[in-house]
């Protein structure tokens, strides 16, 4: 087991150099001029070409990489046309080209936001999800049942932003939304996040019905749950514990998934409500052409991704006796 | 003997929109302790629909279910959940074809006999571990302590039907349904399985009722013989005769489509046609439209008439459902000369 999480690491690894390489040469090949950004409208020629060579721009862009993948690994220094030494410890992801604050400290301040409005979210849709799905299914083809089905899909069906708006415009009763550090006050954090949880958390819940209703139906037409109900245990039983058991699997995969994907896509949930998370920050270094914070920005959701892939694996395991790692 | 188990004139139906599935007409049988029964039929013919209905596991949603199965002077028709609840795994259970897919992948092996057990006995985990240790052990499960805390998948496909035996016989019942309990297993393994339940039977004094489709299984393990056909019983009686001369035509195809393993070899002779649909079950008796003996029967009253379950020999052990008159001469001229 520990032997493999080693290799699935040593090969996340290379697929998040990989994404570096590709966004790297997408961003800071692409026609764009950074200096020009930082330097302004009245600009002299001296001043730009000192901005370029403090930002080792003028360097070839295999060097450019190489000094990039330096500075995550174990830091690097900025020497400015004044001889000024800047130092950037590790992980060191350059600095904003708009800010001037290291972009390893922005996106540090930033992800615990999108964090938590994500996994606030998911427990809300997660467990709103499995208990109507579980019920539908255990009442298939009753009102409930059918309220339930077509009440997801006509949630489902309205796009995610329209929803989000609706509630930021008209769920006045909800405390106004603000991010406050969970340390600092978790009883403001909660009040903050809550209209963002609300919002994700049930919109996202419709899909959760409809995923853990199937699996549980699936689940109750299965043999074993014969057995059961043979030996004489309750209904209540037979479904919560035989029955939930085993249809939570599959949806447990696809929460990992999904959560991977929030965190690196909370852009509407972030701009609708105003929190200041990695998909806000991302968008406003794109619109500025603040290129080192949008690298880092895909950089970050790219080890994400990877490693929610391996949770995820992972936690498999202890789901499903018969899944062995290795 | 009072039967344990005594049905009379059950009716499974299942109401779909294509109409309504007559699963089990008219079925009526009884089996007393001590005994094993075997029910014989092709696929549809109401063997296993009829053991579910026993051990009341149909979806009274869905089902519709006229009758009576009294197990144990319990009429189980009509029975409330909580009293099937209480019912089921204590006064009978039931082992299944495919123990790998019968046995929760999720839970222990251990687990699955405790919860059994633990359903219908306000005992602790340890007592309930320890009676669970006991039944592998009595089921021949080697090292049965370590065995009781692994999982379904790592047991092969004889040991997991030897645990499915355990978890069935944890509450001792006094009925115990085999529904084609080998016929996913090896053939060696087969014969282990049939030793056990054989074995068991004996030691618990239980009732059994083994459903199958395996003339050879039959020879094996019953006592009396019931043969089913489209929802119906068309012959029952005592092992040795209903094998030796049968008096159903059904029951002549069945044996005439096994293949010798001795003797000449020849063509088989497997009966025509297939089984009726059960949303449409042919007039009069429903194997009429199969038989080659109809025309012996006048006025076409095979096709008519349900003959009715009732001794036609001598014999008043020997219950049969056809016109025919003289079945057992017919078998011994017609019939013998063609089995190898």
């Amino acid at each position: 087991m520990l032997l493999y999480i080693l290799r699935r690491l040593a090969s996340a690894i290379s697929v998040v150099i990989v994404t570096l390489v590709a966004s790297f040469a997408l961003f800071f090949l692409a026609p764009t001029d950074p200096a020009g950004v930082i330097c302004g409208n009245r600009c002299t020629a001296e001043r730009l070409e000192a901005i370029n060579e403090s930002l080792d721009l003028d360097q070839p862009a295999l060097t450019q990489i190489g000094l990039y993948m330096k500075g995550i690994v174990v830091g690097r220094d900025y020497v400015t046309a004044g001889g000024v030494v800047t130092e950037c410890s590790a992980p060191c992801l350059g600095y904003s080209y708009t800010l001037g604050q290291p972009v390893t400290k922005m996106l540090a301040q930033a992800l615990p936001v999108t964090m938590s409005i994500v996994f606030g979210g998911a427990i809300v849709y997660f467990f709103v999800g499995v208990i109507t799905g579980t019920l539908a299914a255990k009442h298939r083809g009753s009102p409930l049942d059918k309220i339930t089905v077509g009440g997801s899909l006509l949630i489902n069906s309205v796009p995610y932003f329209v929803v989000a708006l609706l509630v930021a415009l008209y769920a006045t009763v909800l405390p106004t939304s603000a991010y406050h550090p969970f340390l600092d006050n978790p009883v403001l954090w909660a009040s903050g996040l809550l209209a963002a949880w609300l919002t994700l958390g049930l919109t996202n819940a419709a899909s959760y019905t409809r995923y853990s209703r199937a699996s549980m139906i699936e689940t109750l037409g299965q043999d074993y749950i014969r057995t059961a109900r043979s030996k004489g245990i309750s209904e209540r039983r037979i479904v919560y514990r035989h029955g939930v058991r085993a249809a939570l699997t599959p949806v447990i995969t696809i929460l990992g998934l999904d959560i991977a994907f929030q965190l690196t896509n909370a852009l509407f949930t972030e701009s609708i409500f105003g929190l200041p998370g990695i998909g806000l920050l991302t968008l406003r270094a794109f619109a500025q052409y603040d290129l080192p914070v949008l690298m880092g920005g895909v950089l970050l959701g790219s080890v994400v991704l990877v490693l929610m892939n391996l949770v995820v694996d992972v936690v498999y395991t202890f789901l499903d006796p018969r899944v062995r790692l290795g | 003997m009072t039967p344990y188990l005594e049905i009379t004139d059950l009716q499974v139906e299942f109401p779909t929109q294509d109409g309504t599935v007559r699963a089990v007409q008219g079925l009526s049988y009884a089996l007393p302790l001590g005994r094993t029964l075997a029910i014989v039929g092709e696929s549809g013919s109401g063997k296993s629909v009829s053991s579910m209905a026993v051990m009341g596991l149909h979806d009274p949603r869905s089902t519709r279910i006229t009758g009576s199965i009294k197990v144990g002077g319990k009429e189980i028709v009509g029975m409330s959940e909580r009293n099937l609840m209480a019912f089921r795994g204590a006064d009978a259970s039931m082992i299944f074809q495919d123990p790998q897919s019968s046995l929760h992948p999720y839970f222990t092996i251990g687990d699955q006999i405790m919860e059994s057990y633990r359903a219908h006995h306000r005992v602790s985990r340890k007592t309930a571990k320890a009676r669970a240790i006991e039944m592998l052990d009595r089921v021949g499960i080697p090292n049965p302590g370590r065995r009781v805390d692994q999982y379904p998948h790592e047991f092969s496909g004889g040991m997991r039907q030897r645990a499915m035996i355990a978890m069935a016989l944890v509450n001792d019942p006094k009925l115990l349904i085999a529904d084609e309990p080998t016929t996913a297993l090896d053939v060696t393994v087969q014969a282990q399985i049939l030793d056990l339940i054989a074995d068991l039977q004996r030691d618990f004094g239980s009732a059994v009722v083994f459903i199958t489709h395996d003339l050879g299984v039959v020879a094996e393990i019953a006592d009396d013989v019931l043969v089913m056909y489209a929802g119906n019983a068309v012959e029952h009686g005592p092992v040795k005769q209903i094998l030796g001369t049968p008096l159903h035509p059904y029951t002549w195809g069945l044996l005439e489509s096994i293949p010798a393993v001795s003797g000449t070899p020849g063509p088989l002779h497997p009966i025509p046609g297939s089984p009726p649909s059960l949303l449409a079950v042919p007039n009069g008796c429903a194997f009429h439209p199969r038989c080659e003996f109809r025309d012996r029967v006048a006025d076409g009253l095979c096709g008519e008439k349900l003959p009715d379950l009732v001794a036609r020999t001598a014999d008043p052990d020997r219950l049969s459902r056809c016109h025919l008159t003289g079945p057992d001469r017919i078998f011994e001229t017609d019939i013998l000369p063609r089995l190898p």
